[in-house]
C-alpha cells in the first residue's frame, strides 16, 4: 500500500509523476501533430470540393468579417465561393461549407461539423432529400412552416431552420462581397476612361 | 489460471459497472443514442482503464498517501489525452461523432474507481485483467443500451436500417437512455445477479 507522507516524498512524486507524464504527453504530441493537420486539412477540402463546381481553380483561405471563406477561380473571374458558416444548432454548433455562386444561388452544401442528437438532427448529415434540395437552391431561405421553401427534417424543425439560417447567412455575406467586388471594378473602368481621355486632350 | 479469468469474466456480470457498481453514468446516458456510439465509447474506456490500472498498480507502492488522488488523476488524465490525439489523428470520423465525452472519460468514477478499489493494491498483471474485465462489461453494457435505443428510436442496429420510418424519437432523446437504463436494470439484477 502507499507509503507514508511527508512533505519530501509528495513533492518529489507529484513532481516526477507530472515530468514523466508530460514527457509522455510531448512525445505523443509530436508523433501526432502532422497526421492530425492532414486529416483536418481532408476532411476541408473533401468539403470544399463537395460544395464547389468542377473546374475552378481554388485559391488560398481568405478571412472578412468574421467568416472564412475560398474563392474558385475560373476563365479568369470568381466561379464561386465556398464559405464557412457557423450557427448554433439544437445541440451546440453547427458548421457548415455552404458554395454560393456569384449571383447568390446556392451551389451545395456539407456538414463540417455537428452535435445534433443522433436519429434526429443528425439526419442534416445523412437524410437524402433534405441534403439533395441544397443542391442549386434559389428559393427563399427559411423552412415551410416558416413560410420558405426549404424541406425540414421530419420532427428537427430546429436543426432545420439552424441549418438554413446558416445557408442564408453564407449567401448574404456572399451578395456582399461579390457587390463590393463590383463596385470596385466600376471605379476602375472610370479611371481607365478617365485616363483615355486624359490622352485624347 | 482460474483466478485469473474470474478476474476478467467478473467484470461482465457480478462486478459490471454499469448495472451492478452503477458507475460511469455521465457517458452511459449521453452516449449511447446508437449501438455503433456505445461501442466506440465503451473502448475508448476500455483503453484507458487498462493502462491507466496497470500505470497505477505500479507507481501505488512509492506515492504517499496524502497526494494518491492527484497523482491518479494525472496519471489517467495523461491517457486520456493520449487516446484523445490517437483518435484525433487516424479515425478522425469517430473523434468527431464522441467529441466532448473522451476528455470526459478523466472523470468517469471508474476509472478512478477500479484505482482506488483494485489496482492500487494489487499486482501489475491482475490490474490488467481486471481493467479489460470492468472494460469488457462497459463495453457490453453501452452496446446492449445503444442497440436498443437504436432499434426502437431509428430503427435500425449498428447503423443498419431495417424498419422503415421514424422510430419512437423519444428513445434517441435524454428520456429513452433513462428508460432503458432503468428496465435493463431491473432486468440484469432480477435474472443475471444472484
Amino acid at each position: 500500500m502507499a507509503a507514508k507522507s511527508n512533505l519530501l516524498n509528495m513533492v518529489l512524486c507529484l513532481f516526477g509523476v507530472c515530468l514523466v507524464c508530460a514527457a509522455i504527453l510531448g512525445a505523443v504530441y509530436v508523433v501526432t501533430e502532422d497526421p492530425i493537420l492532414q486529416a483536418s486539412k481532408k476532411a476541408l477540402e473533401e468539403s470544399i470540393g463537395k460544395v464547389l463546381p468542377q473546374g475552378g481553380e481554388l485559391g488560398e483561405a481568405i478571412e472578412s468579417d468574421g467568416y472564412l471563406y475560398y474563392e474558385s477561380v475560373a476563365d479568369g473571374s470568381v466561379a464561386a465561393y465556398a464559405v464557412k458558416s457557423t450557427v448554433i444548432g439544437f445541440g451546440g454548433p453547427l458548421t457548415l461549407m455552404v458554395g454560393v455562386l456569384p449571383d447568390g444561388t446556392v451551389y451545395n452544401t456539407s456538414v463540417l461539423s455537428h452535435s445534433e442528437t443522433p436519429g434526429l438532427g443528425a439526419k442534416c448529415t445523412s437524410d437524402a432529400g433534405f441534403m439533395s434540395q441544397w443542391k442549386g437552391f434559389n428559393g427563399k431561405l427559411a423552412v415551410r412552416k416558416d413560410g420558405g421553401d426549404v424541406d425540414a427534417i421530419t420532427a428537427s424543425t430546429i436543426t432545420s431552420r439552424a441549418y438554413t439560417l446558416a445557408v442564408s447567412n453564407a449567401v448574404e455575406f456572399v451578395r456582399s462581397i461579390a457587390s463590393a467586388a463590383d463596385d470596385s471594378e466600376s471605379e476602375d473602368e472610370i479611371v481607365v476612361a478617365q485616363a483615355m481621355e486624359n490622352m485624347e486632350e | 489460471m482460474a483466478n485469473k479469468l474470474t478476474l476478467i469474466t467478473k467484470g461482465f456480470i457480478k462486478d459490471n459497472p454499469t448495472f451492478s457498481l452503477v458507475l460511469g453514468m455521465c457517458p452511459t446516458l449521453a452516449t449511447t443514442t446508437s449501438a455503433m456510439n456505445g461501442l466506440e465509447m465503451g473502448l475508448a474506456t476500455l483503453f484507458v482503464l487498462v493502462l491507466s490500472n496497470m500505470a497505477i498498480s505500479a507507481i501505488a507502492p512509492i506515492v504517499p498517501d496524502k497526494v494518491h488522488i492527484p497523482v491518479y488523476i494525472v496519471v489517467i488524465a495523461t491517457f486520456v489525452t493520449v487516446l484523445q490525439l490517437l483518435m484525433q489523428a487516424y479515425v478522425p470520423a469517430i473523434y468527431s461523432t464522441l467529441g466532448l465525452f473522451i476528455p470526459l472519460i478523466v472523470v468517469n468514477c471508474i476509472v478512478l474507481g477500479r484505482a482506488e478499489a483494485f489496482a492500487n493494491k494489487n499486482s501489475v498483471i491482475d490490474s490488467a485483467l481486471d481493467g479489460l474485465g470492468i472494460g469488457i462489461g462497459f463495453t457490453l453494457s453501452l452496446t446492449v443500451i445503444g442497440l436498443i435505443r437504436e432499434i426502437l428510436g431509428s430503427g435500425a442496429a449498428f447503423g443498419f436500417k431495417f424498419i422503415p420510418g421514424d422510430g419512437i424519437l423519444a428513445f434517441v432523446m435524454a428520456p429513452g437512455a433513462f428508460l432503458v437504463l432503468g428496465y435493463l436494470m431491473v432486468l440484469f439484477n432480477k435474472f443475471l445477479k444472484k
